[in-house]
C-alpha cells in the first residue's frame, strides 16, 4: 500500500484563503504562526510582515462601521440564469454552491452603516462568491446603493474584490460596466463623494468600471488590480513581467490610485476623508440640486 | 491584392465556386443577358442559402472574416469628405482606434471606432483593432469636442478586445475603459453605435455607450471571446465553438437580451461579399438615425441614455 498516495480519488485539497475557526493560523507569507483572535483583533493583518488575509464582508463591516449601525439593503437580489449557460457546470448549479459556501445570495453585499458617525452607502464585495464576478445582481446592486447615496446625500464607498465580469451572463455582464459607470456619473453630479477601495484582486470588468472611477481610489498593499490579468499578459507579450507588476505599490508608482492604506488604519482614513469631503455638502448637494433642476439635467432618482 | 482563397470559409465555398463559374462564363462570352440574369438570381438564392440559419460559431467567423469591411472601407464608402484627428494629447496616437470629422452629404458629424487595418499590413499598423489606454483617451477627447460643438456622434465597433500588454496597463488601461464609459453619460450630443464586426468586451464597451445601438446581422458582441471563455471554463481553447453557442453573443441574441435596438439586415447574405451596397445601407440608416436623434431635447436625451443602460441585466429578486 502506498502510504503517500490517496486511496480515494475525488478528494481535494483546500487551499484556505479565509481566516477560518481554528485557533492559530499561519502566515502564508512570512510563516509567522498568528493566534487567531488575535489576528483578528488586528483587522486580518499580519503584524510582523504586514499581510492582508483575505476576508469576507461582513469582516470589513466589523472593521469599518460604527458599532451596531449596519443595515443591509436589497439582500433579495439573486442571480438569474438568462442565458441558461452551462459549461462543465450548470450556472444555476454554480450559484447554488456560492450561495451556500458565503451565505449569501449575490457576490456584493450593500447596506447604509455609520463611519466615524458619517452615514454611508456601503458596498462591499465578496471574492469567495465566484471570484467576486459582477453579473445582473452585483451591477444592480451597485447602482441601488448609488441611489441609496444620492436620496440619502450620503458618500458611497464600494470595496471591490472581483476577477471581473461573470462570464456566464455574456453580454448582459458587460453591460454591467456601462451601467453602474451611469450611476457613479449620476453620484459624480450629485457632489457626492464616491470613495472606491481597491482590494486583492481587482481586474477585469469591475477595475475597468466603478472601481476605478472613484473620487479618491485607496489600495490595499500588494492587491492585485489591473484590466487583463497578468497570465495572459504574459502569454502576449512572451516574456517575464516586471517586479511587482500590477501589486498596488506599483499603480501608486504610476499615479493610478491615490494611496496605499494598511487596512488596520482605514477607518482613520476613511474618517478623515469623509469629514473633509462631506463637509459643507448640504450646502453643496442643496445648489446642485437648484442647477440641475435649473437645466433639467438627468437625475433620475 | 492579396490572394482571396484562403480567405474564405468552407461553409462559403459554394458561393465563390458559383460566382467564379458565372464570372467564367461572362469571361467566355458564352451566356447571353437573359441567362447571366437568371444566374445571378440564383447566386443570390444562394448567398440567402449559405449565409442564414449560420450557428454561432460561424457567426464569429463570419464577423472576423479577413474580407470583412472595416471601419476605413465603410468611411470611404459612406463619407464625402472626412479629416482624422490624431492623439490623445497626454501620451500618443493610438491606431488601433481612430476618429475624425466626417461629412455625409449636409450631415457633419464626428466619427470613430476601431481600426482593424484591412490587410496584414494594415493590421499590424493598427494593432489589430486592441486599443491601448491612449487610444481611449484620444476618444473621449472627440467625444467632449463632439459635445462642444454639438455634432453627433458616429461609432464603429470591430475589436478583439483591449490590447493585452505591459505598457497599456501601467498607463492604465481599467481607468481609461472606465472614464469613457462614466463620461459617455454627460455627453450631451447623440451618440449612434453600429457594432461592424466584433464587439469584444471592454475594449469595445470603452466606444459604445450611446442613444442608439445596431448590430450588423453577423456581427458579435460578448463579455471575453469565445477562444478565452472555453480556455477558462473548458480548460482547452478548443471548445471555443461550443463556447461560442453558450455566450449567446449574436446579433438575434443581444436583441434578445435587450442590449441592442435593432438589426441591419447584410446585403447579399453579407456584408464581405457587397461593401459597396451594405455602405449605403448603413449609410442610409445613420441619416434617418441621426435626424431622429435631433429631434430629441439634448437634456432628455442624456435621461434617456442613462435610463436605458440602468435598466439592462435580468435578475431576481425575493
Amino acid at each position: 500500500m502506498n502510504w503517500l498516495k490517496r486511496a480515494k480519488q475525488g478528494i481535494k485539497t483546500w487551499r484556505k484563503k479565509e481566516v477560518p475557526d481554528g485557533l492559530w493560523e499561519k502566515c502564508p507569507s512570512c510563516g509567522e504562526i498568528l493566534y487567531h483572535k488575535e489576528l483578528i483583533r488586528l483587522t486580518s493583518v499580519c503584524p510582523k510582515c504586514d499581510f492582508h488575509f483575505r476576508i469576507n464582508p461582513s469582516a470589513y463591516i466589523d472593521i469599518l462601521t460604527d458599532q451596531s449601525t449596519f443595515v443591509e439593503t436589497d439582500g433579495g437580489i439573486r442571480s438569474a440564469d438568462p442565458l441558461q449557460f452551462r459549461d462543465s457546470k450548470k450556472y444555476t448549479e454554480r450559484i447554488r454552491i456560492s450561495r451556500r459556501k458565503t451565505g449569501r445570495n449575490s457576490a456584493i453585499l450593500t447596506g447604509t452603516a455609520k463611519l466615524n458617525a458619517h452615514p454611508v452607502s456601503l458596498a462591499i464585495m465578496d471574492f469567495s462568491f465566484m471570484g467576486g464576478s459582477m453579473g445582473s445582481a452585483v451591477g444592480e446592486k451597485i447602482i441601488r446603493a448609488a441611489r441609496q447615496a444620492i436620496s440619502g446625500r450620503m458618500p458611497l464607498v464600494i470595496i471591490s474584490a472581483s476577477g471581473g465580469a461573470r462570464m456566464q451572463e455574456s453580454i448582459l455582464s458587460l453591460m454591467q460596466m456601462a451601467k453602474t459607470s451611469a450611476a457613479i456619473a449620476a453620484v459624480s453630479r450629485a457632489s457626492l463623494p464616491y470613495i472606491s477601495i481597491l482590494t486583492n484582486p481587482t481586474t477585469g470588468g469591475v477595475a475597468a468600471s466603478f472601481a476605478f472611477q472613484g473620487d479618491i481610489i485607496i489600495a490595499e498593499p500588494k492587491a492585485l488590480i489591473g484590466f487583463t490579468g497578468p497570465r495572459v499578459i504574459r502569454e502576449t507579450v512572451g516574456e517575464e513581467l516586471p517586479a511587482g507588476f500590477q501589486r498596488s505599490e506599483f499603480l501608486l508608482e504610476h499615479g493610478m490610485i491615490d494611496m496605499i492604506t494598511s487596512r488596520r488604519e482605514l477607518k482613520k482614513t476613511l474618517g478623515f476623508i469623509l469629514d473633509s469631503l462631506m463637509c459643507g455638502v448640504s450646502t453643496r448637494v442643496e445648489e446642485n440640486y437648484q442647477e440641475n433642476d435649473r437645466k433639467t439635467i438627468s437625475l433620475i432618482w | 491584392m492579396e490572394n482571396q482563397d484562403n480567405k474564405i470559409l468552407d461553409f462559403e465555398k459554394p458561393v465563390y465556386e458559383m460566382q467564379n463559374r458565372i464570372e467564367q462564363l461572362k469571361r467566355e462570352g458564352s451566356v447571353n443577358a437573359g441567362e447571366l440574369g437568371r444566374l445571378m438570381e440564383k447566386l443570390n438564392e444562394l448567398e440567402g442559402q449559405v449565409y442564414k440559419d449560420l450557428s454561432a460559431w460561424e457567426r464569429v467567423q463570419l464577423a472576423r472574416h479577413p474580407l470583412r469591411p472595416t471601419i476605413l472601407d465603410y468611411i470611404d464608402a459612406i463619407c464625402d469628405e472626412f479629416e482624422e484627428l490624431h492623439g490623445d494629447r497626454l501620451f500618443g496616437d493610438d491606431p488601433a482606434v481612430i476618429a475624425g470629422i466626417g461629412r455625409i452629404d449636409k450631415l457633419r458629424l464626428m466619427i470613430y471606432g476601431h481600426a482593424k487595418g484591412r490587410n496584414t499590413q494594415e493590421r499590424i499598423r493598427h494593432n489589430f483593432g486592441m486599443a491601448k489606454p491612449e487610444g481611449f483617451r484620444k476618444i473621449l477627447r472627440v467625444m467632449r469636442m463632439a459635445e462642444k460643438f454639438r455634432l453627433p456622434v458616429l461609432s464603429f465597433i470591430d475589436t478583439p478586445g483591449a490590447y493585452p500588454g505591459v505598457g497599456a496597463e501601467e498607463r492604465g488601461q481599467p481607468e481609461a475603459i472606465a472614464e469613457n464609459l462614466k463620461q459617455a453619460f454627460n455627453i450631451k450630443t447623440p451618440i449612434l453605435v453600429i457594432v461592424i464586426g466584433e464587439g469584444g468586451s471592454g475594449g469595445a464597451l470603452a466606444l459604445a455607450v450611446g442613444d442608439r445601438t445596431f448590430m450588423m446581422e453577423h456581427a458579435i458582441y460578448s463579455v471575453i471571446s469565445p477562444e478565452g471563455c472555453a480556455a477558462i471554463l473548458w480548460k482547452s481553447r478548443e471548445k471555443a465553438p461550443e463556447a461560442a453557442a453558450s455566450l449567446r453573443l449574436t446579433a438575434a441574441d443581444c436583441l434578445e437580451f435587450g442590449v441592442i435596438d435593432g438589426i441591419l439586415r447584410e446585403v447579399h447574405g453579407a456584408a464581405h461579399r457587397d461593401p459597396q451596397g451594405n455602405a449605403a445601407m448603413i449609410k442610409e440608416k445613420i441619416l434617418d438615425e441621426v435626424e431622429a436623434l435631433g429631434r430629441i431635447n439634448p437634456d432628455s436625451m442624456l435621461r434617456q441614455r442613462e435610463e436605458k443602460f440602468l435598466a439592462m441585466g435580468i435578475f431576481e429578486e425575493d
